[in-house]
């Protein structure tokens, strides 16, 4: 399958994305490493009128650091998180994450903005940094506004993200002591989309306790207090069997046991 | 002492130079002036009528129909076996669709891009039929038929009968279970691909196409164009891997031809993943019900089979929708020797795409059905799976055997290769590991199959099959060129085995030639003789048994110039490391070939004048075939709480005769076995109620990488084939046998503690979950 015919606009930074979006009225798309969107426009998926490169807006790439938090310009790549070209808001936790995400040809290219923005329920960063309470930076043609993560993903493969607005940045608090953190990913190959994924979180300074559940094929679900502490998986079954009647059995069977598995995970110590 | 070039070294591949650097030259590589892309319309249904093509206006030149389509024939693929009925499978489809991506029409773009825009503005007029997705429901009478003629959706029904009531009686322990195999796709690297132009001067159709058997597709396509075979050239160039795939007659190939004959530039289709997944590399797909009867003791008295093939919609070209159920029938048996056989089978058309031959064809799902049976078995006895099959293999003083099905084994200790393979995995270690248990809670399994591999089957067995394609002597040309080097000509092409190397060897253990100045030439039907191609672990056996031929043919000619040079006679000269050694001297190859080629004048009065070019034929001693057979070994770790399982141990103990190779043979070996374990775990391509395949992508469609593949031990051992030159044996598939029976006898010896027994191909994790959940005895 071959990309129907398109332009291409490489874009010099967020605002100049922007503009060129506006301008399109609503038939452009922005493209990163183009890992997900390369293949929807092989497969004839999407059809953009205009494709608006934003991989070398100098303001979506590298990083600010706020003290208490970073910005990750949405233009850095898996493969930067891994290797600690950026600093690791999480002490280590992020660059683990990152790790584990596909094949290291897709962490090249593939880009923490463009993951958020495709928003596929089985993949990485929704469910891990959903974990971390992180927030999206947005550039519009007013200027920038900012959202928890929690509320700019609306649903599978849906953001709140207008068509005029561009994903600029990720806000993620530090954590850098007394954070505790599980991470479960069952998989049937190295690489692949999650079967099943839970990650937990405890933060003994902040009091967060936290434990997302990924891969389910809808919004990753956000279990905090008692909830995210479920440690057998007989229990976390019950819970997901609440929270989530509409998950088959089976899928709720091996979330379970991720669940349970990723709070005892949860490390004593970074 | 290990050889240096000959049969028996571990030569490096003389084609990895330009494959390692990328200067491999396949089909999608060529750049012929003109050439315009070709993109099909296929079929978004499994069975409909079609009622009208509609193209848009002024894209009439570049949109071709089957009414277009004047004078070309379908594809026939029969069977002679008593029963069969055929099916014609369109080149471009006419009134009816039969499977989802069947061709309809061909779109033809400056670029694949601008034909694929033309493609979807295409529409079909199609009146939706019920499909037909399952072979069992296949087989309802009030099932919807596929071809209407029929009667029925059967392909073929094959009995072989036998009162097993006395065995049924005698039995201690019967045993039956429902065995699945999943419909898989084989995934070469390179997809299938064609350039066609008509060649003006020479009035011929030169088609170039990544395919196995250059000569089979020449008959095929100059058979569905009304051409005479003069008029078609195949060039079947770098082949990126074939498995099958590529020995298939495609109607693309077809049409391809075509729109060269009729247009006045080159036509190129280049096979894209979601063609080749979806409606081309279709393959695998058994059901077995099978029951096994054995004594207290131990001796396995009978086998009782029915097993369903999922054959497709259409008779594959040449090896028919009958191969693989003929096979089943014929194999089941295995490396056993037991008394009581019964065998029904039924080649099933569905609205799916047709069935094709893929690595190990039938064996893989026969031995799946067998091993895991006759484990079930041992576990009712009370036996070690290990002692229960020793008791029941054909044991080396037999050989050679005919076994229940008169397959003729020719050599071979099954026995010790069941032993060495135990021994290999360390089994004691493994048992003493499962009774300490796992700190991680996961359970322990250890499993092994046995099974042997037919291969290089000759003539009378294909006859008998009576399908397009019945291989005879298998020929070969040697040619000295002027300068003392040596072009090899064969019919058989190379996509991965290694022929460029390991002829050359067998060139060099006749003529002493360095291989070096061995030129294989391959895959053109203009410069090699006629042959079946490869498949069926056949070209190593027959055009080595020919290369070696044609080269003692041509080691006689050249002893007889190399005595005159020599001033001797033949029967005193030596030709050994490519020099003529005589009592006053030496000459070279050079020295030959200059004599012969370059200084007639001194030929001596009774010199050959055939020279020194030579086509021999071959066969085998013995044609029904050689018989390598190998044992695998797995431990598995299995999580009984998720269905995970990690492969921690792989051993491969085999035995493929004389090898070439050796280093060749574990090459494929390797690859084999990863073929295996993705049929055992991962492969699958599903189809829905309505016969729609869900698994579009390799995102959907899920090949093992390296991270699954496990460090594969290979141990071998040489019983050296009496009916072939060298002693050799086809080997090239049995690596993807073995994976999916030894695989499911760890998985179930792990879990024998919770009563689950795997019964169906991949194993992935929601199977096994299920079945775990099922046995209630999973305690979350």
């Amino acid at each position: 399958m071959k990309a129907p015919a398109f332009d291409y606009e490489c874009a010099r930074d967020g605002a100049h994305a922007v503009s060129l979006l506006a301008a399109a009225g609503g038939f452009a798309k922005p493209i990163a490493g183009g890992q997900s969107l390369g293949p929807m426009l092989n497969l004839r998926l999407v059809r953009p009128e205009l494709l608006v490169d934003v991989r070398t807006c100098s303001d979506l790439r590298g990083f600010v650091d706020e003290g208490d938090a970073i910005v990750y310009g949405a233009a850095v790549t898996h493969a930067e998180i891994e290797d600690g070209a950026v600093p690791d808001a999480l002490g280590g936790r992020l660059a683990r994450a990152a790790r584990e995400i596909a094949y290291r040809s897709v962490r090249n290219r593939g880009t923490l903005g463009g993951s958020l923005v495709h928003a596929d329920p089985a993949a990485d960063w929704p469910t891990v940094l959903l974990a971390a309470a992180a927030e999206v930076v947005i550039r519009g043609p007013g200027g920038l506004r900012a959202a928890p993560l929690g509320e700019f993903l609306t649903g599978p493969f849906a953001v709140s993200l207008g068509a005029h607005e561009l994903l600029v940045g990720v806000r993620v608090r530090k954590h850098d002591s007394g954070l505790r953190w599980g991470y479960h990913k069952i998989c049937i190959k190295a690489g692949e989309f999650a079967r099943a994924f839970v990650v937990a979180m405890e933060d003994r300074a902040s009091g967060e306790r936290r434990a997302v559940v990924g891969a389910i094929e809808r919004l990753p679900l956000v279990l905090e207090g008692d909830d995210a502490a479920i440690d057998d998986a007989r229990t976390a079954e019950a819970l997901l069997a609440r929270r989530l009647p509409s998950l088959a059995p089976l899928t709720r069977r091996l979330h379970a046991h991720a669940l349970a598995r990723a709070v005892r995970a949860l490390e004593s110590k970074a | 002492m290990a050889k240096v070039n000959g049969v028996g070294a571990s030569l490096l591949r003389k084609e990895d130079a330009r494959f390692l650097h990328g200067r491999g030259e396949y089909v999608a590589d060529l750049r012929l002036d003109g050439t315009r892309d070709v993109a099909f319309v296929r079929s978004p249904l499994a069975h409909a009528r079609l009622r009208g093509t509609t193209a848009p206006t002024g894209t009439e030149g570049n949109v071709f129909t089957a009414a277009d389509l004047e004078g070309v024939g379908p594809i026939l693929a029969r069977s002679a076996l008593p029963g069969f009925k055929l099916s014609e499978q369109p080149v471009l489809a006419k009134d009816r669709i039969r499977y989802v991506g069947e061709l309809v029409a061909a779109c033809i773009g400056a670029t694949r891009a601008e034909a694929e825009d033309l493609a979807e503005e295409v529409e079909l007029d199609l009146e939706a039929l019920p499909a037909v997705s399952d072979m069992l429901a296949a087989r309802a009478d009030d099932a919807p038929r596929l071809h209407a003629e029929w009667g029925d959706n059967v392909f073929l029904e094959s009995f072989i009968d036998a009162d097993l009531a006395e065995f049924e009686e005698q039995a201690a322990v019967s045993i039956t279970r429902t065995f699945r195999t999943a419909r898989q796709c084989m995934s070469p690297i390179e997809g299938r691909g064609v350039v066609a132009h008509w060649d003006r001067r020479l009035e011929m159709l030169v088609l170039h196409t990544a395919c196995q058997m250059p000569h089979i597709v020449r008959t095929g396509v100059a058979g569905c164009l009304g051409l005479d075979q003069e008029q078609v050239r195949i060039i079947s160039p770098d082949v990126g891997g074939g498995f099958g795939h590529k020995g298939i007659l495609l109607p693309e190939e077809v049409c391809l031809g075509w729109l060269a004959m009729h247009l006045d530039h080159p036509v190129r289709w280049i096979e894209d993943r979601r063609e080749q997944l979806t409606a081309n590399a279709n393959c695998r797909e058994h059901h077995y019900v099978i029951s096994a009867h054995a004594a207290a003791d131990g001796t396995l008295l009978a086998i009782d089979c029915q097993a369903h093939v999922d054959a497709g919609a259409y008779s594959a070209y040449p090896f028919s929708a009958c191969l693989e159920a003929a096979q089943v029938a014929s194999i089941l048996p295995g490396p056993y020797d037991f008394p009581g056989y019964r065998c029904r089978t039924w080649s099933m058309a569905t609205n799916k795409p047709p069935i094709l031959p893929y690595r190990g064809v039938a064996r893989t799902g026969v031995c799946f059905a067998l091993e895991v049976l006759l484990d079930s078995v041992a576990r009712a006895l009370a036996m070690d799976p290990i002692d229960f099959r020793l008791k029941n293999l054909v044991q080396p003083e037999q050989m050679p055997f005919d076994n229940v099905t008169k397959k003729h084994f020719d050599s071979g200790d099954y026995p010790e290769c069941l032993r060495r393979a135990a021994a290999a995995l360390d089994l004691p270690a493994v048992r003493e590991r499962q009774r300490r248990g796992e700190p991680d809670g996961r359970l322990i399994g250890a499993g092994f199959s046995i099974f042997c591999e037919q291969a290089a089957h000759g003539t009378a067995v294909y006859a008998a099959w009576g399908v397009p394609m019945v291989p005879g002597f298998e020929q070969a040309s040697a040619r000295m060129t002027p300068s003392g080097g040596l072009e090899i000509r064969v019919g058989v092409h190379s996509h991965g085995q290694g022929l460029e190397t390991t002829l050359a060897q067998v060139a060099n253990e006749v003529l002493g030639i360095d291989p070096a100045r061995v030129k294989v030439v391959h895959g053109d039907t203009q410069y090699t003789p006629y042959s079946t191609g490869t498949w069926g672990s056949r070209a190593m056996v027959m055009a080595g048994g020919a290369v070696a031929a044609a080269c003692d043919v041509l080691a006689e000619r050249i002893r007889h110039l190399g005595a005159h040079l020599l001033q001797t006679s033949s029967d005193r000269v030596e030709l050994r490391d490519g020099t003529m050694r005589g009592p006053g001297g030496e000459v070279t190859l050079a020295d030959v070939a200059a004599l012969w080629y370059l200084r007639p004048e001194e030929l001596p009065d009774d010199a050959d004048p055939r020279g020194l070019e030579v086509t021999e034929g071959y066969k085998t001693a013995v044609d029904s075939g050689t018989f390598s057979y190998a044992a695998h070994g797995v431990t598995v770790a299995v999580d009984p709480e998720t269905g995970e399982v990690e492969i921690l141990d792989y051993v491969v103990v085999e035995d493929g005769g004389v090898l070439v190779n050796p280093m060749i043979v574990d090459g494929q070996v390797y690859g084999g076995t990863a073929q295996g374990i993705g049929t055992a775990l991962y492969e699958e391509m599903p189809f829905d109620a309505a016969a729609q395949p869900l698994a579009s992508t390799l995102a959907d469609y899920h090949l093992p990488g390296a991270a699954e593949i496990p460090a594969i031990r290979i141990e071998h051992m040489e019983s050296p084939s009496p009916y072939t030159r060298f002693g050799q044996k086809g080997i090239g598939e049995g690596g993807a046998i073995g994976p999916p029976a030894a695989i499911a006898n760890s998985i179930n010896d792990a879990l024998s503690g919770l009563g689950v027994e795997v019964d169906e191909t991949p194993i992935t994790i929601e199977r096994l979950l299920a079945k775990l959940i099922a046995a209630r005895e999973d305690k979350p």
